[in-house]
């Protein structure tokens, strides 16, 4: 705009114009400008692997006579066929399916009942249970479960010591309990944040709807049911997203009580699995193609619950 | 508001809660104070006998000279330069995406929301492979660079952006002949600044907590962040280094749960809650 015309009127009739494409043109730019440091990132750390691990889950290292080294040959989808049978995949994925199916209700129901507990009461007690809800979240999942496997080992566990008084004998780290175990340590460390966001849910409810709800006769826990709980439906199915994609990729809190437990193998979770083909076996073409059939799982999982809720939210809208 | 037996009820419930989360907090805390015999013949939720806490940390942080202290300063190296870094790029992405939408920037930002379901072990293996080839490998660069990329980030800045940036705002900016990227940095960064406080934090425990990609890239344990080295301490459970992992646990999170506690009212649960439409 600083450019002077000497022909002022023809310049004031065409000014706009050249004004609004010369600002879209400006508006492009600092798309560009502001995309492109994280896009190029992201290229770096997210698109090139997962087009690096496409490609390498088709190739296989065919073993020379000696069995060290080998050229590197298109397999097609062997290694697809030998990540379903011949790893701890499935096993894996077995196993991290029946923890959420119990595990993520569980945890969202009682961050649910705990968000609606804190939200009818008023004083200090309610704001010191957030607080203490929300501690463990600032406890890394390693030091939470370094903790958990004190508080689980004999000798130096309260809860196998108070069992034993009452002459039950339990093993939190054996076989039958392990995997609850970890549900627990999962539970303890994201209960309380799950629990913040749904009372943040909560808060933003407009005070006067229970008031009207009041007027006809709706008690505490009508208004709870009928009206807290369907407003905040959003944040539950966010945090159940989250839920679903943390536990698929569950890896630090089993990976500690390794040490702990003689129950925990070395591909107890999918990624563990992954890992322990990748960099224990170094057959990264399996290892690839299992990582891929978990990232189509996950996708298949998450995007099916989403349209679940979809589906469950325009249903109860429609009645 | 509930009736009296109502409140009652609710308060026994919270009451119940707040133990259930307390207690392994309370656990560690005495548990630090114990030398590692007595973690076995004391009251495993009281003191025991000899108060033991100054020798255990000083064991911690003299143990390998100092290692310990060293963790410490790579988490927060880790950690501070990391989320500041994802917070500023994803700024500047959410912004775009939330303020200066074209064709195709659903679609774009529609592929950063899709990485938050890739697995890690997807990524770490490649990663590895990559980073090996540019002689990343075992260096600080291996650990920051994929924390710099943060899809969470994006998207909640984008939020950001919608709820603290008026369109009003910037049109009159445009009228005064401000340019772009001027309009970005004077005035909706300064806007989303609190929103964006928020987004540092959860990108900063997200990459304290991180655990499977320093396993990976990092061999050299001056390197490691405090996660890793407390897993190695950890990993040969042994009643000779009980009182090692114990302790620095302890000491680990105590910055972090400072920094909680202090910083409270920063941490924004709203940005996520109403974040799904359905």
């Amino acid at each position: 705009m600083t450019t002077t015309r000497p022909e002022m009127s023809v310049a004031a009739s065409v000014r706009r114009p050249v004004r609004r494409a010369s600002a879209r043109g400006a508006r492009h730019k600092a798309r560009w400008l502001l995309l492109t440091p994280f896009y190029a990132l992201f290229l770096f750390v997210f698109l090139l692997p997962l087009g690096y691990a496409l490609v390498e889950s088709l190739f296989t290292e065919k073993k020379s006579g000696l069995g060290i080294g080998g050229e590197r040959v298109f397999a097609g989808l062997a290694n697809y066929v030998t990540a379903v049978q011949h790893t701890d995949l499935l096993g894996g994925v077995g196993r991290v399916l029946l923890f959420g199916l119990v595990q993520v209700p569980v945890m969202l129901l009682v961050a649910l009942g705990l968000a609606l507990a804190v939200d009818a009461l008023t004083g200090t007690f309610p704001k010191f249970a957030r607080l203490a809800a929300f501690l463990p979240y600032a406890v890394p999942g390693v030091i939470a479960a370094i903790l958990w496997a004190f508080l689980y080992m004999r000798g130096t566990s309260p809860f196998v010591a108070f069992f034993a008084t009452v002459g039950i004998s339990v093993d939190f780290l054996g076989d039958d309990l392990v995997l609850w175990s970890i549900a627990n340590i999962v539970t303890w460390t994201w209960t309380g944040y799950n629990m913040l966001v749904i009372y943040s849910a909560l808060t933003g409810i407009p005070r006067e709807l229970y008031e009207a709800a009041a007027l006809d006769g709706a008690g505490a826990w009508r208004i709870a049911m009928s009206i807290k709980v369907p407003l905040v439906a959003p944040a539950l199915v966010l945090t159940t997203f989250f839920s679903i994609v943390g536990t698929v990729q569950l890896y630090a809190e089993p990976t500690v009580l390794k040490s702990y437990s003689r129950s925990i193998t070395g591909g107890y979770t999918p990624n563990m699995a992954v890992q322990d083909v990748a960099f224990g076996l170094n057959n990264y073409g399996v290892a690839a193609a299992m990582a891929v059939l978990l990232a189509l799982g996950t996708f298949v999982v998450s995007f099916g619950f989403l349209r679940l809720a979809k589906a469950m939210t325009t249903r109860k809208a429609a009645s | 508001m509930p009736r009296l037996a109502g409140r009652v009820l609710l308060r026994g419930v919270l009451l119940i809660g707040a133990i259930y989360f307390l207690i392994p907090v309370w656990w560690l805390i005495t548990a630090a104070t114990k030398s590692s015999s007595q973690l076995f013949s004391s009251s495993p939720l009281w003191f025991g006998e000899n108060f033991s806490l100054f020798d255990n940390i000083t064991a911690v942080l003299t143990r390998q000279d100092g290692m310990f202290l060293r963790w410490m300063l790579n988490s927060v190296i880790y950690a501070g330069g990391g989320a500041a870094g994802a917070t500023l790029l994803g700024a500047a992405a959410g912004y775009v995406f939330a303020k200066l939408p074209f064709r195709g920037s659903g679609a774009l930002f529609g592929v950063v929301l899709a990485s938050i379901l890739l697995p890690t072990s997807l990524l770490v293996m490649p990663l590895y492979l990559l980073f090996s080839s540019l002689g990343l490998i075992n260096t600080m660069w291996a650990v920051i660079i994929p924390s710099l990329a943060s899809p969470f980030g994006v998207f909640l800045a984008r939020i950001a952006a919608q709820e603290s940036v008026p369109d009003e705002l910037l049109e009159a900016a445009r009228i005064d002949g401000a340019g772009e990227a001027r309009i970005f940095f004077r005035i909706a960064l300064p806007l989303m600044m609190p929103a964006l406080l928020t987004v540092f934090l959860f990108s900063f425990v997200g990459i304290w907590n991180n655990f499977f990609l320093p396993m990976v890239t990092l061999n050299d344990s001056e390197l490691w962040p405090a996660m890793l080295g407390l897993y190695f301490w950890g990993n040969q459970p042994s009643e000779l280094n009980y009182h090692f992992v114990i302790t620095g646990s302890l000491l680990s999170i105590i910055p972090l749960a400072i920094a909680f506690i202090g910083l409270q009212r920063y941490w924004r649960m709203d940005l996520t809650a109403g974040a799904v439409k359905l």
